[in-house]
């Protein structure tokens, strides 16, 4: 087929009309994408006295962006979790009762060491460091402490 | 002879916008009447409520204010102070899920009588993208309210869409208008749900009445098969429309009787940093598919339970808009009693896992 000036023009019109598309489109695809805001990194976090934490019970905290939950079991132990379900971005809760942290959600069920025991959760919640100094709770990050 | 002043003004229109074929198209327009014609009615209803949607969005678009520390403040203003502001809330919220319902029966009514088959498979296609449209709406006037069961079913809802493979990550961050939900993913929500659903349920919408109008209403197999002297048809215009009108003021009152005795409750205003409270649960229409990734394992094969959970829904979905086109050695399996007993498998698999998920 003869490639006269009409197809050259209708080529050239075509190229440019999908230029034109993407020179709108590009821009468009950026803008939804949300600017990363920095944060201050946090690795360690004082959160009250002992006394603030009755034993068997729970606070949920914010650790830099991510919440964590604060157990003080009936031992007499602190533990600190990551407080989002692996299944779904839930927030999970201490079950006093059952001595289990569960995500109401689905029925996501965890043990004291965040290892997930039953459920959908595919996998254990992040793990955190509990120190007391001067009778102050401290969660650290747990490789911040390695 | 001299015009009446209602032919005078009909004669000054159809000058300018020649209106007769319009007239003798809607003269010509019937409906057939067999064991079957109650369910022409039901798109007109999902049409219906999608209006009172509009209208009294547009009435609560005065008085929202999207944002973390306004949305939920605003619902409470428009509760308990706004003159009738009750009211439009209710009936919006009631709406919503009325529409969804009618869109669902409008789909199996589809399905059981075929009137999917030739020359109506665009109209199903367009049909089941507004279906899904009204549900992406309700789930993003879910969020509005910026209140605690909205807040997590939100969580769910957009970290599921994290689990499509490649892209799901980035899709996700897109949606929330950021890695978790909060304020951001609030501002998106209501633009999602008052300007970029809309206009897409707009054009959509128009395509598919477009389709109705251009092909006629559709006569099942049964009813075309028959003789003509034994077919019997009414006039679209004035008789069927007037009975669809009737059961569109039915639908109304039943909406406001709804509305006035069983109030939508606002619940607790969202809180980033409280558990998911016990029995959560998200919207009705959800329910099959929330109850389903309750049961997927959390590993099925090599892939996560999330994962495969949606990639088994995706499939699902675009099988099932694509059944109008299947073909098996060279015919449409469309008239196959395999379709009715698909349909009566889809039925019962979303009411059995929904009854479930509310015992």
């Amino acid at each position: 087929m003869k490639y006269g000036r009409r197809e050259f023009i209708n080529t050239m019109l075509g190229a440019g009309g999908i230029g034109g598309l993407a020179s709108i489109f590009y821009p468009v695809f950026q803008f939804m994408i949300p600017p990363k805001i920095s944060e201050p990194h946090v690795s360690s976090l004082k959160v009250g006295t002992v006394d603030e934490f009755p034993i068997n019970s729970s606070k949920i905290v914010r650790f830099g962006r991510v919440p964590v939950i604060l157990i003080r079991n009936d031992q007499d132990t602190f533990s600190a979790l990551a407080a989002t379900c692996t299944h779904l971005d839930c927030i999970v809760q201490y079950n006093q009762a059952r001595k289990q942290i569960v995500c109401a959600c689905h029925n996501g069920v965890f043990d004291l060491n965040g290892k997930n025991v039953s459920g959908p959760p595919p996998k254990p919640l992040t793990v955190y460091s509990v120190s007391i100094v001067d009778d102050q709770v401290i969660i650290t990050e747990e490789k911040d402490l390695a | 002879m001299k015009q009446s002043s209602k032919q005078k003004t009909f004669s000054w229109l159809d000058d300018r916008l020649d209106l007769k074929p319009l007239v003798e198209m809607m003269d010509h327009k019937k409906v057939p009447i067999h064991s079957h014609t109650m369910w022409y009615y039901m798109g007109g209803v999902t049409l219906f409520l999608f209006l009172v949607q509009l209208f009294t969005g547009i009435l609560l678009l005065m008085y929202y204010r999207p944002g973390e520390d306004s949305a939920y403040e605003s619902i409470q203003f428009i509760l308990t102070e706004v003159q009738f502001g009750w009211l439009f809330r209710n009936v919006h919220a009631w709406s919503a899920n009325l529409m969804v319902l009618f869109a669902f029966i409008h789909m199996f009514s589809v399905v059981f009588t075929r009137a999917f088959s030739k020359p109506r498979e665009l109209t199903w296609v367009s049909g089941f993208l507004l279906l899904l449209l009204s549900m992406f709406f309700g789930f993003s006037g879910y969020l509005l309210p910026w209140n605690e069961l909205a807040f997590f079913a939100t969580k769910v809802g957009t970290d599921i869409v994290g689990a499509v493979p490649f892209i799901g990550e980035q899709l996700k961050i897109i949606i929330r208008g950021g890695e978790d939900v909060t304020g951001a993913t609030l501002s998106r929500f209501f633009g999602l749900h008052v300007a970029i659903l809309p206009a897409i349920t707009f054009l959509i919408l128009s395509f598919h009445l477009l389709l109705v109008q251009r092909q006629g209403i559709s006569e099942p197999r049964h009813f075309h098969e028959q003789p003509a002297e034994k077919k019997r048809y009414m006039s679209f215009f004035p008789d069927f429309v007037l009975r669809d009108a009737l059961l569109w003021l039915i639908i109304n009152i039943i909406v406001l009787y709804l509305a006035v005795f069983y109030p939508w409750d606002l619940g607790l205003k969202a809180d980033a940093l409280a558990s998911a409270p016990m029995g959560i649960k998200p919207e009705w229409y959800f329910m099959f598919m929330f109850e389903t990734l309750k049961i997927i394992p959390p590993h099925v094969w090599f892939i996560e339970g999330e994962t495969f959970g949606i990639l088994l829904f995706g499939v699902a979905a675009v099988l099932w808009m694509a059944v109008p086109f299947a073909r098996f050695r060279g015919k449409q399996i469309v008239d196959s009693k395999w379709i009715t007993i698909l349909g009566v498998f889809t039925i019962t698999y979303m009411v059995v896992l929904t009854i479930i998920g509310y015992i």
